[in-house]
């Protein structure tokens, strides 16, 4: 196969009891890229990574991973990736050591060949002195670069990893963001999820937001901050009448909030640009009460990702935030 | 076949490692053992030494304690992370759950000398023949992988650890057959169940293998429920593991 893409998806749907998780999913990876599927919590990110790893079956769709099919050839897409989930896969009552001796084995190696790479991996993940102790005795930031190095034991084309600083402090967060951009320079192609701009923009080649069942929007960290503003801007208003008048002008580019009377719209936090939206929002000068300015939320981000597409596709705003809503209750 | 013995290594390790399912698997039988000899012996009335007649018995109940626990770390397996790991590197759930069924019989064939020495020190003495000892081992590794399996198909319809603890209650079927006291002591409504359930013919067969009486009447049923325990289990729990991994 000379298909220079790691992961190709087109059309891939996925709905649970009636509901639609994934709804007409496109995606392509370039081979030895890094690219991150961001989304809230109930987007659709593990049931992607899922279908990806071989896992879950599609309901519809075709996914390659490695240019085999993850239905028809799974156990081919199986020799050349790992996956490591939201939840550590090892064992709390075995070392390191013996975990990762075990997945060697597992992975087709001798004993002895098995050995020699459980000990390279504990030394290049900096767990050589606690490879002797139990699972159970490790620190949440240990577990998870055990648990990456585990993943590692067959040494994989693609990567699949799972939110995986999720629950981590951040100088375990910052530790295994350095270990991912290692695998990523080594040429591996990397495909991880996350509910964190910053993790996505530290590592991505390439961010795809993943809303609705499917790709809100899909570039470089570049171009994606250039479609979505860094802040957002609140504006509180006079009173009931003023609120509605504020919301209806706002349109689908803002959040509206009935009960604190605020209307939030996305700013890029420079004086000219809230200036440049109170003279269109409020003209006269008797709607907004004041206002404040706050680094964008992931919530944000959606909104104004969300916002376009909904507009573009349906029209009304409000189609917008009840999107929003979907995405942030649904885990 | 490699995938099954590394996941067998795995079980015996966790089985190791895990001190409630070794206290369980290990040290429970004998300990029923001495109750029933000591405390409740005096008052059996089993036609020979009451010791003589249970320890048979206890080698079945002890194949239900030692396989318990297998049906947790199941549970465990298929509830926790690691099953993803282990499908997404093409490990066969045959090697999967069969390494912890193979696990369980190691496991109970240690449990199994454990009980035979205690027996021995309090007075048990086998009549067998070498073919006869060699039979009443086989039935006995047999019967342990027959309900390991049933055990590991209770972790598999299970939704969380503590309801697979349930497999615990098993071991009551062993307690309403012949292998404590024999069913013609039993109140009526009980007699029909103990004769014909599947732990009566094998605790019977065990028993006139080990104590040098014929056993041909025994082994045909023992034979056949404990072959057939082990083929509908292991069905069931392939089913169950297809289910749990669409």
């Amino acid at each position: 196969m000379t298909d220079q893409a790691a992961i190709r998806v087109r059309d891939l749907v996925k709905s649970y009891g009636g509901h639609q998780v994934l709804d007409g999913l496109d995606l392509t990876v370039p081979a030895g890229s890094v690219y991150a599927l961001l989304g809230g919590n109930g987007a659709g990110k593990t049931t992607t990574v899922r279908i990806l790893s071989t896992l879950t079956r599609p309901d519809g769709g075709r996914v390659t991973v490695a240019g085999f099919d993850v239905t028809a050839e799974r156990a081919k897409v199986r020799q050349v990736i790992s996956l490591t989930g939201q939840y550590a896969a090892l064992d709390e009552v075995q070392t390191g050591a013996e975990n990762l001796r075990m997945m060697g084995r597992l992975s087709g190696l001798g004993a002895g060949q098995a050995r020699t790479r459980a000990a390279g991996l504990l030394r290049q993940f900096d767990l050589a002195e606690a490879g002797t102790r139990r699972v159970g005795t490790y620190s949440g930031g240990m577990r998870r670069r055990l648990d990456l190095a585990a993943s590692l034991v067959a040494r994989p084309e693609v990567i699949f990893l799972d939110e995986p600083t999720t629950g981590l402090d951040l100088p375990s967060r910052q530790a295994l963001w350095a270990t991912i951009a290692g695998l990523a320079a080594g040429g591996t192609t990397i495909f991880l999820t996350t509910q964190y701009l910053e993790e996505a923009d530290r590592l991505a080649d390439r961010i795809a937001v993943l809303a609705g069942g499917r790709l809100a929007a899909e570039g470089t960290a570049a171009q994606l901050k250039q479609r979505v503003a860094g802040q957002r801007l609140d504006l509180h208003a006079a009173g009931p009448a003023a609120y509605a008048e504020l919301a209806r002008r706002a349109g689908g580019h803002g959040k509206a909030d009935r009960a604190t009377l605020t209307v939030a719209v996305p700013a890029d936090g420079g004086a000219a640009h809230v200036r440049s939206v109170l003279d269109r929002l409020d003209p006269a000068r008797d709607l907004v009460s004041d206002f404040a300015v706050h680094g964008a939320t992931l919530d944000d981000v959606f909104l104004a990702l969300t916002g376009h597409t909904a507009s573009a596709a349906a029209g009304p705003a409000a189609s917008a935030t009840v999107v929003m809503k979907k995405e942030t209750l649904n885990v | 076949m490699s995938d099954s013995l590394a996941m067998t290594a795995r079980g015996l390790r966790l089985s190791v490692r895990k001190p409630d399912a070794l206290i369980t698997g290990l040290t429970l039988p004998p300990m029923i053992l001495l109750v029933f000899v000591y405390l409740f012996g005096g008052a059996m009335n089993t036609g020979t030494k009451y010791v003589t007649y249970v320890v048979p018995g206890i080698l079945i109940l002890g194949a239900f304690l030692s396989s318990a626990a297998t049906a947790i770390t199941v549970c465990q397996d298929m509830t926790g992370g690691i099953i993803d790991r282990f499908r997404s590197m093409n490990v066969p759930g045959t090697a999967i759950i069969g390494g912890h069924v193979l696990a369980s019989t190691a496991r109970y064939a240690i449990a199994a000398v454990l009980m035979l020495a205690v027996g021995y020190g309090i007075g048990f003495r086998a009549h067998a023949t070498a073919g006869g000892a060699l039979a009443a081992a086989g039935i006995l590794l047999l019967f342990a992988f027959a309900v390991s399996w049933l055990c590991a198909a209770i972790g598999l319809a299970a939704k969380s650890a503590e309801s697979a603890n349930a497999a615990t209650f098993l071991m009551f079927v062993a307690y309403a057959s012949s292998a404590f006291v024999p069913v013609r002591t039993m109140p009526s409504w009980l007699r029909g169940f103990a004769a014909n359930q599947p732990v009566t013919p094998v605790t019977e067969a065990v028993r006139a293998l080990l104590l040098g009486q014929p056993a041909g009447g025994h082994l045909v049923p023992a034979l056949a429920w404990t072959g057939g325990i082990a083929v509908v289990s292991a069905g069931a729990a392939a089913a169950l593991f297809r289910r749990g991994t669409r």
